[in-house]
């Protein structure tokens, strides 16, 4: 048996068990049996995706297990680095879960879910074939739906959260559904070898209806704009760590399913599909971190910066697309690289910033950024936790997204020149889109590092928060480790990731890393990651010790009192809030956001010049929503108002009904033969 | 634009010649030629704010002599008090001496700040400077001229 | 990197440590004397400095290690900048390459930890210089990177030393089209980035108005000093970019004694003119509302983004 193989099955056999085991073992030890269950079903499932990295593929069928197509698994190397990445934030999220399930998430059902989730995730990108691809997806659908459901007795949010989430992501099921079903039409079977072979047929128009198809599917589930909505309702309101493998882990799998069926399938197809893609990954870029800069719920602000994120990793394959249609394959496996190197980037931080955010829900109860603050004393793990995960999700150096952007930025700007008009008004579009993407994305970080947990605390509930579980703490500290090594050492899975991207336009891999620097092959470009952090880091100490060494012939350091103007005490409320720190950027982007102000002046009853109490409210509400989702949901609403009209109970109007459709029919019938 | 440079051009440098430094002695050896100033307004009547102004304006250019007036009284060495200090500036005052990492010197800028001046023995006043925070120099004068505030910093910048 | 190489970026990390505020003396003096004043000399940013070292430091309490570590990591970005950006030579660049990318990334997280300090005092100015430095980096970062896109673009190559070397043996790029554009763009982000007329004014005391200061205005003695030191130090950065960039002339292409005392003279020139230049214009300017500044920024990454087409277009 493959090695492959043994750890897909490992990992599907572990969480069955693990989910069985939920359902029987008492509650106590309820938590540390699926915790290391999952933690086992996540190791697996990267095992079996390093090996698919580095060595062949495998692939499978086995008949009778599901009916008619019958289970077809097929594991290359695109599909090794989805497994590593599910896989290893499933580790993490494993070791966190045991201390954090502590909290009234032990019940049989949400527990049992956790690794069923890990593992229905792991064979997405192992299916190899349309049925059993669908059956997966649904299965990692179902499972993730359930999690988000496990406070719903709580929060009343919580359910219409799910609601949301149910309906969006079943929509862009059916969307994928009718697209795979078109392309398995042309094709003798269902499995993705056969696909490949019938797309070469296929005429444009209909490569280009199922790549549409898929691309909106797909698209939702990693949170693209329009189809985001689901994503700042549901990442918030499921627990942490179900967050956490959701917006590390699971919409990159929207990522993996464009990649797999326009690159894979359907053989790269024509400009217009990438320069889709492309434009909008800008778009859910810009608009993603434009959200997350100017929101003060941490979890939320996390969901919008994973749109961000799949934005530009959705640049990244869109200019991939684009290079590959004008012919440029290098520069297409470049960009891809960095997109996809990217997803692990984006995994490594996303999963500890949520995982950090999730200790201090459970720390104060709050995820409100106007409530919290002073955390540093009182959970200084997390907050060096949640600090390390704002430096990568900044994309600054010494972050391991910092590698991934440069990596993309330089395809860009190597990209204006390499395929017509379109690419060259794309590319610096695209550039600006990072850059402003890259902006933004420091004011948001500094935002929730700084307002949420420096200064002082905000609330009562800030104040008494104490450090989370070890348990909790170690999930944390494997996050942490993975984005330190990404940081400073991309070359332990850069040349995997650019071979795997390589392949699928046919090239060698576009970039040469070695652990001093990472180059780029066939054009001008180094960047050594390693050395800006030593340098760096280097230069931070000597400047600490001169500092130290020229302050001590002087005067030792002293204690004071904030300078507080020589009035009182500052008390919190004199803090800057989210709100107010986020205030600048929220009125520039005044005409994008379009935020609602609501002032309510109350008069004393005796005069109407004297003023009794005014209230101030402001809300930034998604704009795309409310333009796009609530015509849609009205109209919805008004045709289901018109069905009662059609059905009054009149028994001889419903045999007219049935008169007119058999006449239709017949009519039908005789125009068409 | 233009305009503004014929005027700069006319108008060249109206600093005054600045008169013989007397050396660095005292608090001025260790500030070494580099005095920053926070300015606390105890009470005053304001005619002393305008004379400090005037030191610092281009004419006294106290700037020359190494002095700069800042923003807060953690990046200052020097508190340049005026006015008597009344009930409500008492602890603001204090705190604000408090503020200033050592080495620091205060100096009481016009008769108010020294002994109250004219609102001696007043209901809202707490006392003069140097019944608050120690003082070690005096500027007297109600108001005092720019000159005598500008020659009290030179003694502390030494230059 | 040869030993040359680690020799001259320790010569250009000389040189910009005592230059910059010497740069700022000189600044100060220029504006003072065109104010009528007599000015406070151009050695007096050292005199500051010198003070402020002896100074007693101070831990406001309730602060963290972040108000601790943030001067000590912005002057060490500013540093490893210095290091490797070819000012004197184009030896001093190690193999692996100064990335524009890199050296804008690494200034600009310079800047977010000083932000993070900013918050971290928990005082209303703190936050406030905090929020409007942050808003003003997000929306320069566009103008710097698209700008650095349209330069990079004739050379194929976002690497510094490139781009000089093919100035160099093409002069005349210096003026198309693209690299003016170019040259406009990244002056406003410079001038915004470094916190100067009339986007910042440098020399406020009012709070209500600050951008930078009010971000520092808990910093006492050497804490200050290091912060003060890695603002001169940023803004000498910026302008020799800005030389670099666009007049890359004198620039030693390898690491001789005379090729040297060249490089480090026409360096020195050229960033004293500009400083200079810099200086004498913010005596004709007023401080912008802080909302009008990013009608600024948005005009100069519209010249950004022209650069590019120009470059595309009429390469």
């Amino acid at each position: 048996m493959n090695l492959v193989a043994a750890g897909l099955v490992g990992a599907v056999v572990v969480a069955v068990a693990a989910a069985t085991a939920a359902l029987l073992v008492p509650r106590p030890a309820r938590s540390a049996v699926v915790g290391v269950g999952t933690v086992l079903c996540g190791a697996s499932g990267m095992a079996a995706g390093i090996v698919a990295l580095t060595g062949p593929g495998w692939s499978a069928a086995v008949a009778g297990l599901l009916p008619l197509t019958g289970v077809v698994l097929s594991v290359d190397a695109l599909s090794g680095v989805f497994l590593s990445v599910i896989g290893a934030v499933g580790i993490a999220v494993g070791i966190y879960g045991i201390g954090y399930a502590r909290h009234g998430l032990d019940g049989r059902g949400v527990q049992a879910m956790e690794p069923l989730f890990v593992a229905a995730m792991l064979l997405v990108p192992a299916a190899g074939g349309v049925g059993t691809f669908l059956v997966c997806w649904e299965l990692m659908a179902l499972t993730s739906l359930l999690l988000v459901l496990a406070e719903h007795t709580r929060r009343v949010e919580v359910a219409s959260a799910a609601r949301w989430y149910a309906v969006m992501t079943h929509l862009g099921f059916v969307a994928i559904l009718i697209g795979l079903v078109v392309l398995a039409g042309h094709a003798d079977n269902d499995s993705f070898p056969a696909l490949r072979v019938a797309a070469a047929g296929l005429s444009p128009a209909t490569a280009g209806l199922v790549f549409t198809l898929t691309l909106v599917g797909f698209a939702s589930k990693a949170g693209i704009l329009p189809l985001h909505a689901w994503l700042p309702r549901a990442h918030p309101e499921a627990p942490s760590h179900v967050s956490a493998l959701m917006s590390a882990a699971m919409v990159t799998l929207g990522v993996y399913g464009i990649v797999r069926v326009g690159f894979d399938l359907l053989g790269g197809g024509s400009r217009w599909w990438w320069l889709l893609v492309l434009a909008l990954g800008a778009v859910s870029a810009v608009y993603g971190i434009l959200q997350a800069a100017i929101g003060t719920d941490l979890k939320r602000l996390l969901a919008y910066s994973t749109t961000e994120n799949m934005g530009l990793v959705l640049i990244g394959v869109g200019a991939g697309g684009l290079f590959a249609a004008a012919g440029n394959m290098l520069l297409a496996g470049l960009a891809l690289t960095a997109a996809l190197l990217h997803v692990v980037n984006h995994a490594a931080f996303k999963t500890l910033l949520f995982l950090a955010a999730g200790s201090v829900l459970h720390a104060t109860g709050s995820r409100d950024l106007d409530d919290l603050g002073g955390l540093r004393p009182r959970m200084p793990v997390t907050t060096a936790a949640f600090g390390l995960g704002a430096l990568a999700g900044s994309a600054l150096p010494l972050g391991p997204a910092f590698v991934s952007e440069w990596l993309l930025l330089q395809a860009l700007v190597h990209g204006l020149a390499a395929g017509g008009m379109a690419t060259a008004i794309m590319m610096p579009i695209a550039v600006a889109t990072v850059a402003l993407t890259a902006g933004l994305a420091v004011a948001t970080f500094v935002k929730a590092f700084g307002v949420g947990f420096l200064a002082r605390p905000r609330s009562e509930h800030a104040a008494a928060a104490r450090e989370s579980p070890p348990s909790m703490l170690a999930g944390m500290g494997v996050a942490a480790a993975v984005c330190v090594v990404l940081a400073v050492a991309p070359v332990l899975v850069l040349p995997v990731i650019g071979a795997a991207s390589g392949r699928v336009f046919g090239v060698a891999d576009p970039v040469l890393s070695g652990l001093l620097a990472v180059r780029l092959q066939g054009f001008t470009g180094s960047l050594s990651p390693l050395l800006v952090a030593a340098a760096v880091v280097f230069a931070t100490v000597v400047f600490a010790v001169a500092a130290r060494l020229i302050a001590a012939r002087h005067r030792a350091r002293v204690a004071a009192r904030l300078w507080d103007c020589g009035a009182g005490p500052l008390s919190a409320r004199m803090e800057y809030t989210a709100t107010s720190f986020a205030e600048p950027l929220q009125r520039v982007f005044d005409n994008v956001l379009r935020p609602e102000h609501d002032v309510d002046i109350t008069h004393y009853r005796e005069s109407r010049y004297l003023v009794d109490a005014v209230s101030y409210r402001l809300r930034v509400p998604d704009r795309v929503e409310h333009r796009l989702y609530r015509p849609v949901l009205s109209a919805v609403r008004a045709w289901g108002r018109a069905g009662p009209r059609l059905a009054n109970g009149s028994v001889h109007l419903y045999l007219g009904y049935g008169f007119a459709v058999v006449c239709g029919a017949l009519l039908l019938l005789v125009v068409t033969r | 634009m233009l305009r503004l440079w014929r005027k700069v051009r006319q108008v060249g440098t109206v600093a005054e010649p600045a008169p013989p430094s007397g050396g660095r002695v005292g608090p001025a050896v260790e500030l070494a030629g580099s005095v920053q100033v926070r300015h606390v307004d105890a009470g005053s009547c304001n005619g002393c704010e305008v004379e400090i102004g005037s030191a610092f304006g281009p004419v006294y250019d106290a700037e020359r002599y190494g002095a700069r007036l800042v923003a807060s009284p953690r990046h200052a060495d020097v508190l340049l008090v005026t006015g008597p200090v009344t009930r409500n500036m008492h602890r603001a005052l204090r705190r604000t001496y408090d503020a200033v990492p050592a080495p620091k010197v205060v100096v009481a800028v016009g008769d108010c700040a020294r002994n109250c001046g004219v609102f001696a023995g007043a209901y809202g006043v707490a006392g003069a400077v140097a019944d608050v925070v120690p003082v070690d120099l005096d500027v007297p004068g109600c108001p005092p001229r720019p000159e005598a505030i500008v020659a009290a910093l030179r003694t502390l910048t030494g230059r | 990197m040869s030993l040359a190489g680690v020799l001259s970026a320790l010569l250009q990390i000389a040189l910009v440590t005592v230059g910059s505020p010497l740069l700022v003396g000189v600044m100060r003096q220029i504006r003072a004397r065109l104010e009528g004043r007599a000015g406070a000399g151009v050695l007096q940013p050292w005199r500051d400095l010198r003070k402020l070292a002896r100074k007693q430091p101070v831990t406001p309490r309730g602060t963290s290690e972040v108000f601790r570590v943030a001067p000590l990591l912005m002057l060490a970005t500013t540093v490893a900048v210095v290091a490797v950006a070819p000012f004197v030579t184009t030896a001093s660049v190690p193999a692996a390459g100064a990335d524009l990318f890199v050296v804008v990334a690494l200034l600009t997280l310079g800047a977010a930890a000083l932000a993070l300090a900013g918050l971290d005092t928990g005082t209303a100015f703190g936050g406030m210089g905090a929020s409007r430095e942050i808003t003003i980096l997000a929306l320069v970062e566009p103008t710097l990177l698209v700008a650095i896109f349209a330069l990079s673009v004739p050379v194929g190559s976002t690497n510094l030393a490139d781009i000089v070397t093919s100035t160099l043996h093409d002069p005349g790029r210096t003026i198309t089209p693209a690299s003016l554009l170019a040259a406009v763009a990244l002056g406003l982000a410079v001038v915004a980035e470094t916190g100067r007329l009339p986007v910042d004014n440098p020399s406020t005391h009012l709070e209500l108005t600050m951008i930078h200061e009010a971000m520092v205005l808990e910093y006492a003695g050497p804490d200050l000093a290091m912060v003060e030191l890695a603002s001169a130090m940023r803004l000498s950065v910026f302008l020799g970019l800005w030389a670099t960039l666009f007049a890359p002339w004198g620039i030693a292409a390898d690491a001789g004694v005379g090729a040297l005392a060249l490089g480090t003279g026409v360096l020195v020139v050229k960033v004293t003119a500009l400083g200079a230049a810099l200086a004498a214009g913010e005596v004709f300017l007023a401080k912008l509302r802080l909302f009008r500044v990013p009608e600024l920024l948005a005009g100069s990454f519209v010249l950004a983004l022209l650069a590019v087409v120009a470059s595309f277009f009429f390469a």
